[in-house]
């Protein structure tokens, strides 16, 4: 294994801030939860057309910096932002910022238009416009370098630990190696694993950085009186979330860690970056452990992420907007028995018909089908669940920490 | 076909198993010094069979590092869940249905 390996590449689309996006997308945006059955009707039957909001009438700094993220993806080419009208986040001032990254962006509301029947046919006209814009979006040549891939396991059993992440973390490892950039996250499914974890900081202040962001994790586990293991772990053969945090762990393969990440800001280099998205301390306390996989999959499209592989034992059926998911399973009983709904088997590595390092070549090839438009299974599928929460972290404004 | 279970590193005193496990030899397979162990009773797939006899404190190894603490004492081929040992740090956990992991607060009435 080495930078000697040659890669296929593909088309992917140029947008007009330099990045690279594998999809060509139209992004509605609802401000407010009593905006979102006019968001989903206006993309209702669209091809290309996803839909993310936020639920709350109050604003929420840390939503916003999520909705403008995803609206800036690399993988968006056109943005609506649909509210009621009386609600706190403000439309036009997402289509604004959005304007400023080269993108084209359009904005109103449900109360000025007149309610339901007109805002979606407003909302599907305004679409029909977008789509037609981003057709011409330039294509441009697009490898494994250019790729952000997020990573989350969720549906976790003891194959987990043994097949389907360590799998992942071999593929990230090759992909690390072809200059590509790698994020993963859960830090509340890092427990007893300290040092081990701080081992792998590139330099001292790495490894420092580390070291805070698990005890921030543990400490916050200990304060909402909940840590990240669900009934169906227990029953998959895991049996304490020390057990279930060493299999996670497996995805971030062997590559030094860079640096760590909050939720919507870009990695800074390339390499493998860990994803803090844990709240910070606050007055108020927000959320819950982990509140579920659709959370932490929209935490790794907000870093730019084109690509979310996401590694399951017991089945998992979600998808994502915005950015394809990519079912891995190292359960062969659960592949067979979801074939539906899974992309890749790493149970062969437990049944002995493949090695590690086969099995992430395999993976990291199924990449690069599915970046060059070959559709998920859950992308087929339709299945496009998201959760942006209230939430608290301190962050630099994104103009002072982003590429974009 | 033996039935097999897995040792992720030398070091461990648990093996998960490949198979649903019956009572009888079990083939070791990965990193353990051991190559064989005799299972004491069914152990589902997925699931740990102790290497070694295990006293009550006593640290769970799996991958060379603590995943957990026996509650009560364990022998060598039994079964490790949920019924004889703990997290060190969640204590919801503990009060999980052994089998299914569902939880028994009474939230439902």
């Amino acid at each position: 294994m080495g930078t000697a390996i040659h890669y296929p590449t593909w088309q992917g689309y140029l947008r007009n801030d330099g990045r690279k996006g594998i999809r060509n997308l139209v992004l509605v945006i609802y401000t407010v939860e009593c905006a979102s059955f006019v968001a989903n009707a206006i993309a209702q039957g669209e091809e290309d057309v996803h839909v993310v909001g936020f639920p709350g009438c109050y604003d929420n700094a840390y939503a916003i910096r999520v909705m403008l993220a995803l609206a800036r993806h690399p993988n968006v080419g056109a943005v609506l932002a649909v509210g009621l009208g009386c609600e706190y986040t403000q439309p036009h001032r997402i289509a604004e910022v959005v304007r400023q990254s080269g993108r084209i962006a359009e904005s109103f509301f449900i109360q000025d238009n007149g309610g339901t029947n007109s805002s979606i046919l407003k909302g599907k006209a305004i679409v029909q416009g977008l789509k037609a814009a981003i057709s011409h979006t330039p294509r441009v040549e697009m490898g494994l370098a250019d790729l952000v891939i997020g990573s989350e396991c969720g549906g976790s059993d003891a194959t987990s630990g043994l097949a389907g992440n360590p799998v992942v973390g071999r593929m990230y490892d090759y992909l690390i190696d072809a200059g590509g950039t790698a994020v993963f996250e859960e830090a509340v499914e890092l427990i007893g694993l300290k040092e081990t974890l701080m081992q792998r900081g590139r330099d001292h202040a790495v490894s420092a950085l580390l070291g805070e962001t698990y005890e921030k994790a543990t400490q916050y586990c200990k304060d909402v009186r909940q840590w990240s293991a669900a009934p169906g772990n227990f029953a998959g053969g895991l049996s304490t979330i020390e057990e279930k945090s060493l299999g996670a762990y497996a995805k971030s393969g062997s590559r030094p860690i860079e640096g760590v990440i909050r939720v919507s800001e870009q990695p800074p280099g390339k390499g493998l970056w860990l994803l803090d998205s844990v709240p910070d301390p606050h007055f108020m306390q927000f959320g819950y452990t982990n509140p579920n996989d659709s959370e932490g999959i929209i935490d790794l499209i907000s870093t730019g992420a084109q690509i979310v592989v996401f590694i399951t034992g017991r089945g998992s059926v979600i998808g994502s907007p915005v950015a394809p998911l990519i079912k891995v399973t190292g359960n062969s009983r659960t592949f067979e028995k979801m074939a539906g709904d899974m992309d890749f088997n790493a149970g062969h590595v437990l049944d002995g018909t493949k090695n590690l390092d086969e099995s992430a070549r395999d993976l990291l090839s199924l990449i690069i089908e599915i970046a060059s438009g070959k559709p998920s299974k859950p992308e087929a599928l339709g299945h496009r669940e998201f959760f942006i929460p209230y939430k608290y972290q301190h962050t630099p404004s994104l103009s002072a920490g982003c590429r974009a | 076909m033996k039935q097999r279970a897995f040792v992720l590193h030398p070091a461990d005193n648990v093996a998960t198993a490949l198979d649903d496990l019956a009572t009888g030899p079990v083939a070791l397979f990965g990193e353990g010094g051991l190559s064989e162990v005799q299972c004491r009773e069914p152990v589902r797939f997925g699931y740990k069979i102790a290497l070694t006899d295990l006293v009550p404190g006593a640290l769970v190894i799996k991958n060379n590092v603590a995943i957990a603490e026996a509650f009560l004492e364990i022998r060598k081929g039994e079964m490790v869940h949920l019924h004889n040992i703990r997290s060190r740090f969640d204590e919801r956990s503990g009060s999980l249905d052994h089998e299914t992991g569902a939880p028994t607060e009474d939230f439902y009435r």
